[in-house]
């Protein structure tokens, strides 16, 4: 009944530690479909990417549509506008990085770093300081000093390139992952 | 048994806690040295089982009422995106539905083993009372669950089962139409089916508590069915119990892991992939498996008031069990008689079962199912009302060992012999 | 036609409720499934791939006119387990079809001619229905409502094999003394025996397929039921993978934790 102590013992752990690391292996395998689970499913995915079409959007206009639950605004900008945003000094910016998703996060926020076209802007229109939908400032109806965005909630505004001049908020407007699918048609995300 | 406990922490921690909050000491009582008899066989694994598909059952469905909508137009759409869209959604579904079968297999398994070793009698009569509480409310729990898909057999099932109530005189409608929050089983019945079928699993835990509590007060029987009389009976629960129970655990888990990936859908039907529609009624309305024999005698009796009566009254029946058996000796082990009144009530439930499954004018050998069920349903009542009181006063049981140790230690070739 | 159809259908339903009254001679309790093989059968069973895409081309090219397929999205097509179409395929087949636009700027639906405004579709959108509601379908088949295919292979005994012998089953002959009623169709896999389907809906050649495969009526159905097992059951084959790794896991545990068992009890008999 008894044989050796001392390799019955040393048997015993040795399964005790096997088994229970295997059962422990299984629980946190088992762990992960649970966890898995509550991450945005394969229909909120197929919303992730979007097409617009641009074309019928004129100089001056803003036309909004929703990516990812959020409001993405499409600017056509004017050639006064894109002047504008071009001949601010970039180093003295609240934010002089470019906060664009499809450039490092370490490339400045000039004109060019803030859309792949000039004509056009297409920027997520979440304000960076407490989530609220910044209004378009237009020539009829001008909205803070540089000609871009305000934010009522705050006071936050934007220039015509999107970037924060005045206010609490502290980056400029988010440009998402975009590119060309042709001249009149973009995809986001 | 239950007595001073032997606690000693052996860290700061633990001390720290259990100077706090008395847990550590509980875990250790209840669960590392409580003194179990040594002679508990694979019938006995099932309670741990059962506590495991509480927690299953819990944790699945919680994950499933994240992406579920209890609404009559969208409900059965959102089950189909749980099992198309949602990350292992498929997963988490299937283990839920093969989870509740899995359940109630171990639940039969759980009670016939009572019934067998005579667990439900003095001094255990509240365990049993508290045991058939939570089988009433598991079939509760799992009736509101199967309306939930709202496919055709979830709508047309929750139809008949709520119109049962239409049977009692004069308030019947009134209750029925107090269930529905409708004047038929509509969108009210489905949301508030879906608030009970979230909340019932947890009055269960609540049970399931005060079950393992009263447990441990008297402690477990044992196959023998005699009492523990000194220490060399019983083993501390830790590590002999544990390890056991692990080990048949895993086996039900592989068992159960069979179905949910390679028979996903062997206890459900197919009608219920169909979208409820209130105009049609499918040929055949069958529950899910583990209520066919209810349903079966339901269905043996002509009159809906006396059917529903008889169908409820197997169920009441349950909770006056420890009083209706006169026998001294707990176990069928020693009562050559009953054992086999035992075994012809087990085949009386699967036949039960089987007539429920089939529709209502079906036959064997020429034979109306119909007959059948009636002769199960006798035989069901008369197995608790008849055969167990008066087969306890004049059957001559079989001699009880002087001891579980000397049965299990001493004489292992009695232990052998059932 | 109109007339006819509208004789037919209360006619038709007379008929069939004497010729399926149990009191007379013939039992049309429907036969059983025709025994058929399909590459998705068994613990290892996996979908063929070229059978899915050649399913979905007689889905779309036949049964799509009657027949919605409401659960499926056009990004399955490209998922890993299915048709394995890439996303541009996909992308391509989703924006052939035309779903209802929403209101444009004016707040209308419908343009000047009062045709409903459309838009393409994208990978976030079901296969639309041909018919926008259950009374348009059932006005365009003769009463019947043509039931939806995504998950018919699950929602009926007998899964895609019954799809298999509907589909081929309709070019057999009645017995003697069995009358069809008007409005349907004789096919004895049909509880019944009488089904709405029209006998020339699935017919050999019905479509051609792009790899070449020569289109029987049986290889049509095959494909067909192929394709829908899998409208059915999208996620069989990652199921049945992970089923593998964890039955053997379990295998595994249970042999070890059999072992511990063992040994903590040896010394307690």
């Amino acid at each position: 009944m008894t044989a050796t102590t001392h390799d019955a013992g040393t048997r015993r752990d040795f399964l005790y530690v096997a088994s229970g690391a295997m059962g422990a292996v299984g629980a946190a395998a088992a762990l992960w479909p649970f966890i898995d689970q509550m991450n945005p499913s394969a229909a909120a995915l197929a919303l992730a990417s979007i097409e617009a079409d641009i074309s019928a959007i004129v100089p001056g206009q803003q036309v909004v549509v929703k990516w990812r639950g959020h409001p993405l605004f499409l600017r056509r900008r004017t050639p006064a506008e894109i002047a504008a945003a071009n001949a601010v000094d970039v180093s003295s910016l609240p934010d002089p990085l470019a906060y664009n998703d499809g450039l490092p996060d370490s490339a400045p926020a000039t004109d060019a770093n803030r859309a792949i076209k000039a004509d056009m802007l297409v920027l997520i229109g979440v304000c960076t300081h407490l989530g609220c939908t910044p209004t378009v400032s237009t020539p009829a109806a001008p909205q803070g000093d540089y000609g871009g965005w305000l934010c009522h909630c705050h006071g936050s505004q934007y220039d015509t390139a999107g970037r924060i001049r005045k206010g609490p908020a502290p980056r400029n407007l988010e440009v998402p992952p975009y590119s060309y699918l042709t001249n009149t048609r973009i995809k986001v995300g | 048994m239950s007595g001073p406990s032997t606690y000693n922490p052996k860290s700061g921690f633990e001390k720290w806690i259990d100077q706090r909050l008395p847990l550590p000491r509980l875990l250790h009582d209840t669960v590392h040295t409580f003194p179990t008899p040594r002679n508990l066989n694979i019938w006995y694994t099932f309670g741990g089982i059962l506590a495991f598909c509480l927690v299953v059952q819990i944790l699945t469905g919680v994950v499933l009422a994240m992406h579920y909508v209890a609404n009559a137009n969208l409900a059965f759409d959102s089950v189909e995106s749980i099992m198309r869209d949602v990350n292992y959604g498929w997963l988490m579904r299937y283990i839920h539905s093969n989870g509740a079968s899995m359940f109630f297999l171990a639940v039969y398994i759980h009670m016939f083993r009572g019934l067998y070793y005579g667990s439900y009698k003095n001094p255990r009569e509240l365990i049993w009372i508290l045991g058939v509480l939570i089988y009433l409310l598991m079939m509760a729990t799992a009736f509101f669950g199967y309306v939930l898909p709202w496919g055709q057999m979830s709508f047309w099932g929750a139809t008949v089962i709520t119109n049962l109530f239409t049977a009692i005189p004069l308030i019947g409608k009134g209750i029925a139409v107090w269930l529905w929050g409708d004047f038929a089983v509509g969108d009210a019945t489905l949301n508030r089916f879906f608030s009970l079928h979230y909340l019932l699993p947890f009055i269960i835990a609540g049970v399931v508590v005060l079950h393992i509590w009263a447990l441990h007060v008297t402690g477990n029987n044992n196959p023998l069915g005699i009492d523990v009389k000194s220490p060399q009976d019983t083993v501390p629960f830790h590590p002999y119990y544990t390890v056991k129970d692990a080990f048949y655990l895993c086996l039900f888990v592989l068992f159960f892991a069979v179905f949910v990936f390679y028979a996903p859908n062997f206890f459900g039907n197919p009608d219920n992939y169909i979208k409820a529609n209130p105009l049609v009624t499918p040929t055949d309305i069958v529950p899910e498996w583990y209520l066919l024999p209810y349903y079966a005698m339901l269905r043996s009796i002509p009159n809906k008031l006396i059917g529903v009566i008889v169908m409820a009254g197997a169920i009441v029946t349950l909770f006056l069990v420890p009083w209706l058996d006169t026998s001294r000796v707990r176990s069928c082990r020693f009562r050559p008689l009953m054992k086999q009144f035992f075994w012809a009530f087990v085949v009386c439930c699967v036949i039960l079962g089987y007539c429920g499954s089939q529709s209502v004018d079906a036959a064997i050998a020429g034979i109306p199912l119909v007959w059948l069920a009636r002769l199960a349903s006798i035989y069901y009542y008369a197995f608790f009302w008849l055969i167990l009181p008066i087969v306890g006063l004049i059957e001559t049981p079989r001699k009880l060992p002087a001891s579980i140790a000397q049965s299990v230690l001493g004489d292992s070739a009695a232990a052998a012999a059932e | 036609m109109r007339l006819q159809l509208a004789l037919a259908l209360p006619l038709g339903l007379v008929a069939g409720f004497l010729v399926s009254a149990p009191a007379f001679a013939i039992d049309t309790t429907r036969l059983p499934v025709k025994s058929v093989d399909f590459s998705f059968d068994g613990p290892f069973g996996t979908y063929d791939r070229a059978a899915l895409q050649r399913g979905f081309q007689v889905y779309k090219e036949v049964c799509s006119t009657c027949h919605s397929l409401d659960h499926i999205a056009f990004h399955d097509l490209d998922e890993a387990g299915g048709p394995g179409f890439t996303e541009a395929q996909a992308k391509a087949i989703a924006a052939s079809y035309k779903l209802p636009a929403d209101p444009d700027d004016k707040g209308d639906i419908f343009d000047d001619k009062g045709v409903r405004l459309t838009r393409a579709g994208t990978l976030a959108d079901s296969f639309p229905p041909p018919f926008p509601n259950e009374e348009a379908a059932r006005a365009n088949n003769g009463g019947k409502l043509p039931p939806d295919l995504s998950m018919i292979v699950k929602a009926r005994d007998g899964g895609a094999a019954y799809v298999y012998s509907i589909a081929t089953g309709f070019h057999e002959t009645p017995p003697a003394g069995f009358k069809v009623p008007d409005g349907t169709y004789y096919n004895p896999y049909f509880e019944g025996w009488a089904i709405g389907m029209p006998n020339t809906a699935l017919v050999a050649n019905a479509v051609t397929y792009s790899d070449g495969t020569k289109a029987t009526i049986e290889q049509e159905a095959h494909d067909v039921a192929t394709f829908l097992a899998w409208a059915s059951d999208t996620k069989m084959e990652q199921r049945k993978s992970m089923g593998l790794a964890v039955l053997v896991f379990l295998v595994v545990l249970s042999g070890l934790l059999f072992a511990a068992y063992r040994k903590v009890w040896k010394d307690a008999h």
